[in-house]
């Protein structure tokens, strides 16, 4: 056991948990943050992606105790006061998601590109979503979802 | 994922200290991490390295690029002394992966992997590395002994990778478009000495094709190259592509890089 102290959200937040859980698992089935989905849990998939310290990583391949003192953020943190981040707003408006198991990771994602670039073209942006896979094929409307909340942003 | 014991050091002595043959030390984690979890690997201690500072950073002098083993692939492709030293080694860099393995992934853990299909090897290879290990330094040709093997001894931690900057240099490579790791890549680098053309992907193991570098070592052109024969002996054959292919596309991806310098 390991006693791990994150700042989630904004909130501190002290545990004991077992060595080898994930990110993931500590969100999820501790924390009950179930935003963060996990997909393939090989870090492919990109549904649990959230950011460490403001970058993007995939929290299905990081051990909870190696990431003891860092700030992170998940789906759950990005509205304030009951308003949606801009971007989920423009996948929201743009139809950026069918099923939306995906569509966590792929707003944590862009997130983290819009961070490094402000205007990315379409080829930036699919490059970026490389680590982000939507079996619906949705993937039009996602780039242009990204697109609009970098106008907005 | 099977449990197991959580160390985080502070010190390579105590890293070194807590190995043994049931341990792994855990810097990015981006391999070790699946393959416990898909069961092709179990350990009963975890040693996680990135607390030692000194395995982090990017160093510059005149002649050579000297990389910490925990730096993050990012960190490389992003480093403006790297990108003016040696612009091939960040460019192999942003390939690697997607952003979030890039963020995690590091170089001393590809290195030590030594994936047959891995980037980095190819650049150690091409680019006349020396590993920097707590106990020696071992050139990249006596590094990497076949797949997923090198010549690490148990306890032994990769300290820093040290890069000749080359006269000129590209690396090229066919994507797995999934995985992004390479089904072919060569990595050609023109040092004052002689040319180096490193390949991955291709077989088992990283390898300088030396007839390849021979050749262009007298005469650094694409051209130089058309008529050589690259044998698909040794060659990998998979559903990505046959052995046949794959020869081929060592030529080719060494033209192009090539071309690139």
């Amino acid at each position: 056991m390991s006693k791990v102290s994150l700042e989630i959200n904004g909130k501190k937040i002290s545990k004991e948990i077992p060595d080898h859980t994930t990110l993931s698992i500590f969100l999820r089935d501790i924390l009950n943050l179930t935003g963060t989905h996990v997909g393939c849990d090989t870090s492919q998939c990109g549904a649990c992606v959230v950011h460490v310290d403001g970058k993007s990583i995939k929290s299905c391949t990081a051990l909870a105790a190696d990431l003891d003192g860092s700030k992170i953020t998940t789906i759950e943190g990005l509205t304030t006061n009951g308003k949606m981040h801009p971007m989920q707003e423009a996948f929201k408006k743009l139809h950026g998601l069918q099923c939306g198991f995906c569509t966590p990771g792929m707003v944590m994602s862009a997130i983290d590109l819009l961070k490094n670039k402000k205007n990315p073209s379409d080829t930036e942006i699919r490059d970026w979503l490389e680590g982000n896979i939507c079996r619906c094929t949705g993937y039009q409307n996602i780039v242009a979802a990204v697109k609009e909340a970098a106008s907005k942003m | 994922m099977k449990t197991f014991n959580y160390h985080s050091v502070k010190d390579v002595k105590e890293a070194s200290k807590l190995s043994s043959s049931k341990s792994a030390f855990l810097a990015g984690g981006m391999t070790t991490i699946p393959s416990m979890k898909l069961g092709l690997a179990n350990y009963k201690d975890i040693i996680n390295i990135k607390g030692i500072k000194k395995l982090s950073g990017i160093k510059v002098s005149g002649k050579t690029v000297t990389i910490g083993s925990t730096t993050r692939h990012a960190e490389v492709a992003n480093s403006k002394e790297i990108k003016k030293a040696i612009p091939s080694l960040s460019a192999l860099a942003e390939g690697i992966g997607d952003p979030q393995v890039r963020n995690r992934g590091t170089i001393g853990g590809s290195i030590a992997n030594n994936d047959p299909a891995a980037d980095y090897p190819s650049a150690c290879i091409a680019l006349n590395a020396v590993i920097h290990t707590n106990n020696r330094k071992i050139d990249a040709e006596k590094f990497f002994r076949g797949m997923f093997e090198t010549s690490l001894k148990s306890g032994e931690i990769i300290e820093s990778i040290e890069f000749a900057i080359p006269q000129k240099s590209s690396y090229q490579k066919y994507p797995n478009p999934a995985s992004r790791y390479a089904i072919v890549g060569v990595y050609v680098a023109k040092h004052k000495s002689g040319v180096n053309v490193a390949v991955t992907g291709a077989k088992s193991c990283v390898y300088n094709d030396k007839n390849l570098s021979d050749i262009l070592s007298k005469n650094f052109s694409a051209d130089a190259i058309n008529n050589t024969k690259i044998s698909a002996s040794g060659m990998n054959s998979d559903i990505h592509a046959s052995a046949d292919y794959r020869a081929n596309m060592v030529k080719v991806f060494a033209k192009k890089a090539v071309e690139a310098c």
